[in-house]
């Protein structure tokens, strides 16, 4: 089940009964049109990201990937380095990337190259910082419970 | 400063379109939401029109951010349980059901029967509360009114029935890691029994009113259609690929608590409109009435809750008299269960669609990062599909058959 062939793999792992693949950033692209056209993974079910506040690379970003003929999914992660967070959009693989992508940039400040439209879509436009980061306070700034 | 009447005149002319000719043509831009009835929730839509046809439709959410993910990151774990609740307000129960089986994936607990039996029968419940306000909600927005108040009488009785179990009508927090949270209530047989051998008679007779009415047939057939390609594409699941003919349901393709020993049928049409979308809906309520049925019929003996002390509180009575299950209590709640380091991903089939919990711990007793994979939010980047080249009388229609929540969406 977990034998994934493409140059872009850098690591396979299997824990709890889910396959991870950890992935060279600069070939996402080519790594997703492959695990779309050879190996039957039809949809894209979301994108996310994990911030590991002050290591580094500080980013992951997690896509999760489930074929239907046969049913199975795979994890994908990338490693993305805090200073200039930025990696390639898989939009042209799948279409449900527009949100997700949308997503992970306004709550972490991902940006993704060749996205269509990238603006914030959960956040009010004019909003300043991105909420899911770890140095973001839960109460944010706004009304100054930030500061104790 | 005063204006005089000729700069009045004046500014009134350069804000004035300039005629076009009879052959150009013109596009209106028309703002839906984000407080309008039939969206059900704060969604606006920006709609370009040229005559009645939608040329482009472009979703704007947000409104109903609440920063749930954020909020996940900041408590513990048994407290996120509330929280997941308050994610999809219509289908709490899957919430708490998905949350808590990514949980136990991490903990690697096992469940005893019985709590897996009770998760499904409320799940299933929950999915009838979700259908019955859908379809009142729906059939309100095309003008069928009386159907609102046949399905929230029905959707009453689910409502009680929640409370029996759990004290709370809505927000229940039943489902927690570990098992659930009370042992079922003195007579609860005897009420769901009641309830869920008249309840398939109730879909007959929605079904006899909607259908019986030419109106409801003219609005709904042919109307609201999306390919196939373009779903899969965009990540729709649920009933609107159902629909299409496609039998996606996690409950069947990857059973999760204990579903592969249920018999039932994953309802499916291949009209792929918001008429087969609602038959799909119907049919899915025959379907759980039957699990449901099948839940309590087989009732296993036993505990509600798994045997794992360091995660599941204790009972009131042993917290009294020994003092392991004190001290367990008392770190329990003090301190909150840690969780090992780890990540899982667990998909449910929710009313809406297929919801999937992305957890990573870092093994404290806080989550280190919970994302949400909410089916309505998905479901509704397919709205621009949906409603470009359609005429605007049938975007409510087509709208109301997608059957998504905004807190859902926005989280």
């Amino acid at each position: 089940m977990s034998d994934f062939q493409h140059p872009a793999i850098l690591e396979t792992k299997l824990a709890l009964g889910e396959t991870t693949l950890l992935a060279d950033p600069s070939q996402i692209v080519d790594l997703c049109r492959h695990l779309k056209e050879n190996e039957k993974f039809l949809r894209l079910t979301s994108i996310t990201a994990v911030d590991w506040h002050p290591a580094e690379p500080r980013f992951e970003v997690v896509y999760h990937l489930h074929s239907i003929e046969p049913i199975r999914r795979v994890r994908v992660k990338c490693r993305v380095s805090g200073a200039n967070p930025e990696i390639d959009s898989i939009y042209s693989v799948w279409r449900s990337a527009d949100w997700y992508e949308r997503e992970v940039f306004d709550l972490f400040g991902i940006g993704f190259r060749n996205h269509p439209n990238l603006v914030r879509i959960l956040m009010p436009l004019d909003w300043e910082g991105h909420p899911l980061r770890k140095d973001y306070p839960v109460h944010g700034y706004k009304y100054g419970y930030a500061k104790e | 400063m005063k204006q005089s009447f000729e700069d009045h005149v004046a500014t009134i002319a350069a804000t004035q379109e300039t005629p076009a000719g009879p052959a150009a043509p013109r596009r209106m831009t028309l703002n839906m939401g984000p407080q309008h009835p039939s969206t059900h929730g704060v969604l606006r839509i920006v709609i370009e029109l040229e005559g009645e046809t939608i040329k482009k439709a472009e979703p704007d959410i947000g409104f109903l951010h609440t920063g749930i993910e954020k909020q996940c990151e900041a408590i513990n774990w048994a407290q996120v349980v509330t929280l997941t609740d308050r994610v999809d307000y219509l289908s709490n129960l899957a919430n708490n059901l998905v949350y808590a089986l990514t949980v136990e994936k991490l903990l690697q607990l096992e469940i005893p029967p019985k709590a897996q039996w009770l998760r499904v029968m409320l799940v299933e419940l929950d999915r009838l509360n979700s259908h019955l306000v859908w379809l009142g909600t729906h059939a309100l927005d095309i003008g069928a009114m009386s159907m609102f108040f046949y399905c929230f009488r029905e959707r009453e009785d689910v409502l009680r029935l929640k409370e029996m179990f759990s004290g709370q009508r809505m927000m229940t927090s039943y489902i927690r890691p570990g098992g659930v949270a009370l042992e079922p209530p003195r007579g609860w047989e005897k009420a769901m029994g009641k309830f869920i051998r008249q309840f398939p008679s109730k879909v007959d007779e929605y079904e006899n009113l909607l259908d019986s009415n030419p109106i409801w047939k003219i609005r709904t057939q042919g109307v609201g259609f999306i390919s196939i390609e373009d779903m899969l594409d965009l990540g729709v699941t649920g009933p609107m690929l159902r629909a299409a003919g496609i039998p996606l349901d996690v409950r069947k393709t990857e059973p999760y608590s204990s579903y592969e020993k249920f018999d039932f049928q994953v309802a499916t049409r291949t009209e792929n409109d918001v008429y087969a979308r609602y038959r799909v809906r119907m049919e899915e309520m025959r379907q759980s009435a039957r699990i449901i049925v099948q839940a309590m019929e087989g009732m296993p003996e036993g505990r509600f809750q798994a045997d794992a002390p360091h995660v599941v509180l204790p009972d009131r009575e042993k917290m009294k008299t020994q003092m392991e299950a004190l001290i367990y209590h008392f770190k329990i709640v003090t301190e909150g269960f840690r969780v090992p380091a780890g990540e899982a991903y667990q998909a449910v089939e929710s009313p809406r669609g297929e919801i999937a919990y992305y957890i990573v711990s870092d093994g404290t007793a806080k989550p280190y990062r919970v994302h949400m994979r909410t089916p309505s939010f998905a479901n509704l980047m397919a709205l621009p599909a949906l409603l470009e080249g359609t005429l605007i009388a049938d975007s409510i229609a087509s709208l109301g058959s997608m059957d998504f929540v905004l807190g859902d969406t926005d989280r």
